[in-house]
């Protein structure tokens, strides 16, 4: 059995620890990097620790279980605002954050895609930008994530193999010339890291009980509590990054499991909430040093919100398909993934297999639909294959995450409110990819297809951008904040631009860089 | 003056409804989960009138012409159950008595255009809306549903693996650089 428990506890007036905030793809590998240094970590998380054996494959207990469920408000023209107007995100509140939701798709973002700007032009109505780092600054900390990972078909370890979703898409894939095949993904083919191979179960959106897939509550969570140097905190739930009057950060508070305020002293905090609520702490944390929002100086706290283009195509057989059966993300289409603006759009998208389960695929295929039209389309359950279309967005500086005072959580904080419009590129990219994704399942043989509009966003990026400058963001390439040198971000907050990839590898690969950089400016006393 | 809690359960009689139904495909799939033909359920907010107005309302919203009415059921029992507060129950009510007067009757005795027609004269208000809203969940959510539409749902904790999870024999095989192989260390059930 994985062991949880704390090896060692810290006083909460030890200013000497690092805090990190949340215990998902990010945070989980910085905390766990930092205390393999031997550095002291308090990992504070706002959910609760539910392990292997805990979780279900009732999707809709497993829903309730897992995600976050706090209040939170959309506003803008996508569909999501319409359809979930109190979800504008689908993810997790935890130990393990949304890894324990996560497919495990595991790509590396391509070279180019980190000079967005430079490449695509200047696109009206976006704010695009270059990346302060390259590929090359992090290739080797991807090499490094995919051995962690044990990704497929990196380091001679085998693909996993194709279930029925993956066999209509390579079907329908090859006969229109695209390559296509089971992807890289962080799910065990073998047993390894003394974890099971794959069962294929299918309910890797629910937690996978059997451990095959890669998540941070697996691995990096036990093992940097096993270091004795991390004692992770749940159910807490941070309301306030403190600091002292020369601008460095002091600590933070926090609501314990009772709803009591506490405070933790720390000589760096890093944060790591996901692209939603790590604006929102920032943005919570004003005062009068930091009138907008702590690290705010520049603005761009919550700004160009990015939650990738999405969509998915479900189709219809003759014979049965059974697509719930097995890895959800079981094969992927790469070849759009490419910049060619001659489709008339920057940017490039992945079609990736996607399943639900028919107590999702009924909220999800067609939400607020009623009536035949609807009830056909289940009436097709057995007989569906379904892909996720998945591409960059566009940066926008209307898009954003902001602060809703009217509405405020259970700790009377005020929420964040998600406001998102599509640009005309997200929304050519979208009607280039479903007439790709149609052509592909009728290829296959589809005697239906649908065109599903995007579920709530399970990728979020980009609310405090890393950028060169620093009146052009919020961090710079390590993740330290530009204006407080002992705040770091740890998630996808930092992306720069949305890449056409699934974010969480690059995650990973950011926080082991970004835990060797803070290890040195602690040792050289920087910070 | 009649006892406390002998008032409270002449209410609830009082208040109350059964539905009661046989089901109508011996050879389906529920029918094979199903320990006999007849099935009842009882709802302790609606009456008769009211819980039977509910189940054929819901076919309207979400017509499956195969699907038992013992499967829709389950959704007049989730909304019973969500009426024990009284403002939901207020709503639903209202709503049914709506679909009434509507109707000049009763919605049910309408021929089935008719009862159509009535169901798109109310579509997004609250009633209907929060029908529809728990009728998406509880329809479908449900080891008889599952049964029907083919889902296989959890089974347990060896998965597909030896249960199917590729055992489409329309399509050619793929490749092994395209696919992967099975576990080395996995049987064959
Ligand atoms: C259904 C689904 C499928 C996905 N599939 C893939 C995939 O195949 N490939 C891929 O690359 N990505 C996938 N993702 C995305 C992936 O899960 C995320 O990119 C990744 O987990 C983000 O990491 P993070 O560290 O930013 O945040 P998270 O992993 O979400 O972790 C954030 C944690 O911070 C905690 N927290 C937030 N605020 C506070 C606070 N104030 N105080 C304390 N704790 C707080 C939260 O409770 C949470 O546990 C998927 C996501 C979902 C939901
Ligand atoms: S399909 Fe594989 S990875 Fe997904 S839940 Fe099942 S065992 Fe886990």
């Amino acid at each position: 059995m994985t062991d949880y428990t704390n090896q060692r506890v810290f006083d909460h007036d030890d200013d000497g620890v690092v805090v990190v905030i949340g215990s998902g793809a990010g945070g989980g590998t910085l905390a766990n990097g930092l205390a393999r240094q031997g550095i002291k970590v308090v990992l504070l998380e706002a959910g609760g620790l539910h392990t292997r054996t805990d979780f279900h494959t009732d999707e809709w207990r497993a829903y309730e279980q897992l995600s976050w469920l706090d209040p939170r408000t959309t506003s803008g023209s996508w569909r999501v605002a319409q359809d979930f107007p109190n979800l504008p995100a689908w993810i997790c509140k935890t130990v393990g954050g949304s890894t324990s939701h996560w497919s495990a798709c595991s790509l590396r973002i391509q070279p180019h895609e980190f000079e967005a700007r430079t490449r695509y032009g200047a696109i009206e109505g976006t704010t695009l930008l270059d990346w302060p780092i390259g590929y090359d600054d992090l290739a080797p900390y991807y090499d490094r994530a995919e051995r962690r990972l044990n990704v497929t078909r990196t380091n001679d370890i085998p693909g996993l193999p194709g279930n029925n979703n993956f066999k209509v898409m390579y079907a329908g894939a090859r006969k229109l010339g695209y390559e296509c095949n089971t992807g890289r993904m962080a799910i065990n083919s073998r047993q390894a890291d003394g974890r099971d191979p794959c069962q294929q179960r299918g309910f890797c959106f629910q937690g996978c009980r059997s451990g095959a897939k890669w998540s941070t509550l697996n691995t990096e969570i036990p093992e940097a509590l096993a270091t004795g140097n991390c004692e992770m905190r749940t159910r807490a739930h941070v309301a306030e990054i403190t600091h002292d009057a020369s601008g460095k950060v002091t600590g933070v508070s926090y609501f314990d499991g009772n709803a009591e305020l506490r405070h933790q002293k720390a000589r760096v905090v890093a944060v790591a909430g996901n692209s939603i609520e790590t604006p929102r702490l920032l943005l919570n944390s004003a005062s009068t040093l930091f009138p907008d929002g702590l690290a705010n100086g520049s603005g761009h706290v919550g700004k160009h919100y990015m939650r990738h283009m999405t969509g998915s195509v479900y189709a219809a057989f003759e014979q049965p398909v059974h697509m719930y059966r097995g890895t959800v993300m079981a094969g992927i289409i790469p070849d759009e993934s490419r910049h060619d603006d001659s489709r008339g759009f920057a940017g490039g998208y992945e079609m990736e297999t996607i399943a639900l389960g028919l107590p999702l695929a009924a909220a999800f295929l067609n939400p607020g639909a009623w009536g035949r039209d609807f009830t056909r389309m289940i009436d097709q359950y057995d007989h569906l294959a379904a892909m996720w279309l998945v591409g960059e967005d566009m940066p926008r500086d209307t898009n954003r995450v902001t602060l809703n005072q009217e509405v405020r959580d259970q700790h009377g904080l005020p929420v964040a409110n998600v406001h998102y419009d599509d640009h005309d590129n997200d929304v050519a990219m979208r009607n280039h990819a479903y007439r790709q994704g149609s052509d592909v399942y009728r290829a296959a043989g589809a005697v239906d297809v649908y065109e599903v509009p995007p579920y709530p966003s399970t990728h979020n990026l980009g609310t405090c951008r890393m950028s060169e400058k620093p009146e052009d963001g919020v961090c710079n390439g390590f993740g330290q904040t530009h204006e407080v040198n002992n705040l770091f971000i740890a998630d996808g907050s930092q992306f720069t631009t949305s890449a056409a990839e699934n974010p969480t590898l690059t995650i990973i690969a950011m926080a082991m860089r970004q835990a060797e950089h803070i290890g040195e400016q602690m040792k050289s006393r920087t910070i | 003056m009649t006892t406390p809690s002998l008032s409270r359960r002449v209410f609830l009689k009082a208040s109350g409804g059964t539905l009661v139904g046989t089901l109508a495909y011996t050879n389906g799939a529920i029918a094979m989960l199903a320990p006999e033909r007849s099935w009842a359920v009882i709802t302790e907010q609606f009456d008769d009138h009211q819980a039977r107005t509910l189940l054929v309302f819901t076919r309207h919203l979400l017509p499956h012409d195969k699907l038992e009415d013992a499967v829709y059921a389950l959704v007049v029992k989730d909304l019973d159950r969500q009426a024990a507060d009284p403002e939901m129950r207020q709503q639903l009510t209202h709503g049914i008595a709506t679909l009434d007067r509507q109707s000049n009757g009763e919605w049910l005795s309408l021929d089935e255009g008719a009862r159509q027609d009535q169901v798109e004269a109310i579509v997004g208000s609250p009633f209907f809306k929060t029908v529809h809203g728990s009728a998406i969940v509880a329809l479908y959510n449900n080891p008889l549903a599952f049964a029907h539409f083919g889902y296989g749902g959890g089974v347990d904790d060896s998965g597909y693996l030896h249960r199917g999870f590729d055992d489409i024999a329309w399509l050619p095989e793929p490749p092994n650089a395209a696919s992967g192989t099975l576990p080395a260390d996995s049987t064959s059930a």
